[in-house]
């Protein structure tokens, strides 16, 4: 099949590729580019195990084509850490909130999480489960979740965190 | 000199060890995306395969043509059934004494069984090609309800062994007959009936449903031809049982397959089984030289790899006027599709479903299980729970609901009444299970008084006297259960997978510097056991558990072991762990009195020393002990410090608890509101609580998704009609209910550490907690049972046929 050219940055980098027309952006960035923190759990944009930001959007990979990102700007779970190494607010409250078991949502979600908090920075519980509702966790039951997200929140803001009393 | 500065409370803190809740080791990578899932691996040369599959549920193959899909630029093989015949790879031996069809033949059984692997350089021409392989069918008469399968003129599946009379768990007396199976007194039973004062009957069906883990099955299979080995990459919950059977199916010798299950996306049971996915890239590799990969997508995952239930139990309980229990007798049709690939221990047909007396002090019971064919999907896993465990305990928590709403009892109090006593443990159940330990009436209790249950009671009888002045359309249901599960297979004496018996293991080596690597037969799912397992060493033997390496899931490394499934990974494992972390213990004691010049008998331990009993000044630590474990051990000792251990545990654990949920039911929308939901769960020791809190989270939301909404529900003409996510019902974030966690501690006596798992009883005491508590809004109105799940649709019929749309 004939290949188009495709230019567009990811985590900073700018990457030039050819892609079949009808290549996934999943497909394209775990496969040619070796970014497989993106994962594939449904193939029908259901679960947003593929989430990742473009264009300052939160897109399931698996559901937009390579070359619709000809031009774009995306993050992934790779580019999420600081420039330092250390772990991002929300990698930090995942962790310390028990956030993930099997961690095959993990990326997703966190990518979601980061585009919902530059959205909104302190989102109310019932935001944030409304916010992430396009990605499936199967381990978690996403109390965790909810805190970790809580607890970025904090952090990106600089106040201290509070869990709520259950 | 040695650092006495930290006291002994102190130095155990550093350790973090069993109790505390250390934060997992896993997470650094997984929240980085630098998770290793089989989809990641790329091999050089990679090839990519993928099915062709029927889209009849029961059809003849009259001709399979594959000269098209061969055309499709990249595809360099298309294997069907004829292919794989002269191998004798066209069927495969099942974990439940049955064959499987790798590939069909000359008739498919079910939609979307295999017919055709394509191999090809991509996995977009694998796909495309996938569709052009041309298949004849003839269509066959459907069965699909299993209820009917034993009927006389039932439509005969199974034409590979119609003649064969003998099953693997005795006769098989119809065509579609797989096995039955029986325990307990019969006549007793029937006595009891006929004496009793009160006497329930109701079929009680659990509908099918699947794990439905968010990573699908998945494998990739490299052969190398010069050196005639064979390694399998592959989301493997029991990667020495994979290597076993890869090794009994392809006449390779084990010691040259070499299996690893990298980190694995949620298993919940669907990763236990093996899959015709993985012997075609098995084969697909020896055939092209090079590593093909299998990754099936969602779909296929619902409707082909392991489904789980389908158990149809018309149940009946015996009872005096005033609430005692007098016999239990279930007869349950066991629908396990199209061929037998259940994943139980090889002698348990139907799993442990001889714990459906439950938490009961029942006098005599008994069970009777007929598994049948139907033109359904094969499996038959325990979706997070121990075998057959979850439908037992829906089983007796629906009925014992049933029996207390005949009696007009309280259905907590009717349970109090009838609960095992403390007294009685370790107490024979009358379907033949020793029960380890329990306080059963203590958990209950505490569960009662912690949700204020008699107000709960008060305040649902106002809303259904508001509800008949017609003052709301609100209901308001209490669900309370309590469960009792079995787990940790299991003891070498009842107790093996294909001969072999269900032990598990661990391997701990300490290094001079006294850091260590453990290695288990188990394999992580998401559970976090690089987290726990060290906290376990990190107790026993004093070293920090971030010193401690927990690898798990290669093969070659690893000492062999059973897997993880049915909870058994702390009960068997985690017992092996201490085992052999004891065993370290005891020759480091040895080179302590060596060094201290004293006799074995006057050290004594002391966190992560030890020391001379009375002389605590004198003291060598682990760190200390490991390094002359390889400098200066003692003279006749063999150096170096380390030890396996294989557990074969003595007795199953029995972990329990107590739930009650009440939930808000709009009787003119269906719809259902989750108001609360408390866990009460008693697994015994506690390794880690922020573990068990999340299990318990995770266990309870796959609870909630079985009885609110998942179903794999196939069409008369066998068609599924839920086959991907769009319609099999996984729950948000905004469906998804806050779970309150709570606990009681009794440890298992016959367990090292007391501990008895914990990964399953949400799931198994959840189902019929919610599923109480939603019959329980209408129990006023005369209803007595529902069928699962109880989605909205549902809820909205039982309003509807009680009258309630006007």
């Amino acid at each position: 099949m004939a290949k188009t050219q495709i230019a567009l940055t990811v985590n900073g980098r700018r990457e030039e590729a050819l892609v079949e027309p009808r290549t996934l952006l999943v497909h394209f960035l775990r496969e040619q580019l070796n970014l497989t923190g993106a994962h594939i759990g449904c193939d029908t944009s259901h679960c947003g195990a593929c989430t990742v930001d473009l264009d300052g959007k939160s897109v399931k990979s698996c559901t937009v084509f390579a070359v619709q990102a000809n031009g774009a700007e995306i993050r992934t779970i790779e580019g999420m850490a600081n420039p330092d190494g250390t772990l991002h607010a929300l990698q930090e409250g995942f962790r310390e909130m028990h956030g993930l078991q099997c961690g095959f949502c993990t990326p997703g979600m966190i990518m979601r999480a980061h585009r919902l908090l530059q959205e909104n920075p302190s989102p109310t519980e019932e935001e944030i489960r409304f916010g992430i509702a396009g990605n499936l966790c199967r381990c978690t039951g996403y109390q965790n979740i909810v805190k970790a997200i809580q607890y970025a929140a904090a952090r990106l803001a600089g106040t201290p965190f509070q869990e709520a009393a259950e | 000199m040695n650092d006495m500065t930290p006291t002994a409370a102190e130095r155990a803190e550093k350790l973090q060890g069993m109790g505390c809740k250390r934060k997992r080791v896993e997470d650094v990578r997984f929240v980085q995306g630098k998770g290793s899932y089989v989809d990641d691996l790329k091999l050089p040369g990679m090839l990519y395969g993928d099915f062709t599959r029927s889209p009849h549920a029961h059809a003849r193959i009259k001709r399979i043509d594959t000269s098209k899909a061969q055309q499709v630029p990249g595809v360099l093989a298309v294997l069907t059934a004829a292919d794989l015949k002269p191998l004798s790879l066209h069927y495969m031996p099942t974990l439940a004494g049955d064959v499987a069809a790798v590939l069909a033949e000359d008739k498919v059984l079910y939609q979307n069984q295999e017919v055709a692997f394509i191999v090809a350089e991509d996995r977009y021409a694998a796909a495309d090609a996938a569709d052009l392989v041309e298949v004849e069918y003839e269509a066959l008469p459907v069965l699909i309800d299993p209820l009917k399968a034993m009927a006389p003129d039932a439509p005969l599946l199974r034409e590979d062994i119609k003649d064969k009379t003998d099953g693997a768990h005795g006769k098989r007396r119809h065509h579609n007959h797989i096995f039955t199976w029986e325990m307990g007194d019969k006549d007793a039973v029937e006595a009891a009936f006929r004496k009793a004062d009160v006497t329930i009957k109701e079929l009680i069906s659990y509908q099918r449903v699947h794990p439905c883990p968010l990573e699908t099955c998945q494998a990739v299979a490299s052969f190398d031809k010069i050196k005639g080995e064979l390694t399998v990459w592959g989301t493997f919950q029991a990667p020495h049982v994979i290597r076993t059977v890869a090794s009994l199916i392809s006449k390779i010798p084990e010691h040259k397959i070499h299996v690893i299950a990298p980190d694995i996306g949620g298993g919940f049971g669907n990763k236990v089984g093996a899959y015709p996915g993985y012997i075609c890239a098995i084969v697909a590799s020896i055939v092209t030289g090079r590593p093909v990969k299998w990754v099936e997508d969602r779909i296929e995952n619902l409707t082909t790899t392991a489904f789980a239930r389908d158990y149809h139990m018309t149940t009946e309980i015996a009872c005096t006027r005033d609430g005692k229990v007098t016999g239990l007798r279930v007869h349950t049709v066991a629908d396990h599709g199209a061929f037998d690939a259940c994943a139980d221990p090889s002698k348990w047909p139907a799993g442990f479903f001889n714990i459906v007396t439950g938490s009961y002090d029942f006098p005599v019971a008994h069970v009777a299980v007929d598994g049948v064919y139907t033109n359904k999907a094969p499996g038959g896993v325990a979706y997070r729970c121990s075998f057959r465990v979850t439908e037992a305990a829906y089983c007796i928590e629906r009925a014992m609901d049933i029996m207390a709403q005949k009696l007009g009892m309280d259905p907590a109090e009717f349970r109090m009444k009838n609960l095992i006593r403390r007294e009685q443990f370790p107490y024979t159940s009358a379907l033949g299970w020793e029960y380890d330990s329990g306080d059963y009436h203590a958990a209950l209790q505490k569960a009662l008084e912690a949700t204020g249950y008699k107000q709960l009671r008060r305040e649902q009888k106002e809303r259904q006297d508001a509800f008949r002045r017609g003052e709301t359309r609100e209901l308001m249901g209490i669900g309370v259960i309590f469960f009792t599960e079995i787990v940790g297979a299991g003891p070498s004496r009842n107790c093996d997978i294909l001969g072999i018996a269900m032990f598990d293991s661990a391997e701990i080596r300490i290094h001079p510097t006294g850091s260590a690597i453990a290695r288990l037969g188990t394999k992580s799912q998401g559970q976090g056991h690089e987290t726990t397992y060290a906290q376990i060493i990190a107790s026993e033997i004093g070293i920090p558990a971030d010193a401690i390496t927990v690898e798990e899931g290669n093969t070659d490394t690893a000492p062999y072991g059973l897997g993880t499934y049915g909870s058994r990974s702390t009960p068997v494992s985690g017992a092996a762990t201490a085992m052999a972390a004891r065993k370290i213990k005891a020759k480091a004691q040895m080179i302590a009195a060596h060094l201290l010049e004293v006799h074995d008998d006057d050290l004594e331990w002391d966190v992560d020393r030890f020391r001379v009993k009375g002389n605590p000044e004198r003291f060598k630590t682990m760190t200390e002990l490991a390094w002359a474990a390889y400098n200066s051990p003692p003279p006749g000792m063999e150096p170096g410090l380390e030890a396996v251990s294989y557990y074969d545990p003595p007795n199953m654990t029995y972990p329990f608890g107590a739930y009650v949920c009440v939930v808000d039911v709009d009787v003119d929308t269906g719809a259902t509101k989750v108001r609360r939901f408390y866990a009460l769960d008693d697994c015994g020791t506690r390794i880690n609580p922020m573990i068990i809190e999340g299990q318990i989270h995770g266990g309870l939301t796959e609870a909630f998704a079985i009885a609110m909404g998942q179903e794999i529900h196939y069409d008369e003409d066998g068609n599924v009609t839920t086959g991907s996510l769009m319609d099999y019902f996984l729950p948000t974030a905004v469906e998804t209910p806050n779970w309150e966690t709570d606990w009681t501690t009794t440890p298992s006596p016959h367990h090292p550490i007391g501990a008895k798992g914990v990964g399953e009883s949400p799931n198994v005491g959840g189902v019929p907690c919610f599923a109480n508590a939603v019959i329980d809004a209408f129990k006023f109105l005369g209803t007595t049972h529902v069928a699962m799940p109880h989605d909205n649709w549902r809820t909205w019929m039982v309003a509807d046929k009680l009258g309630l749309h006007g």
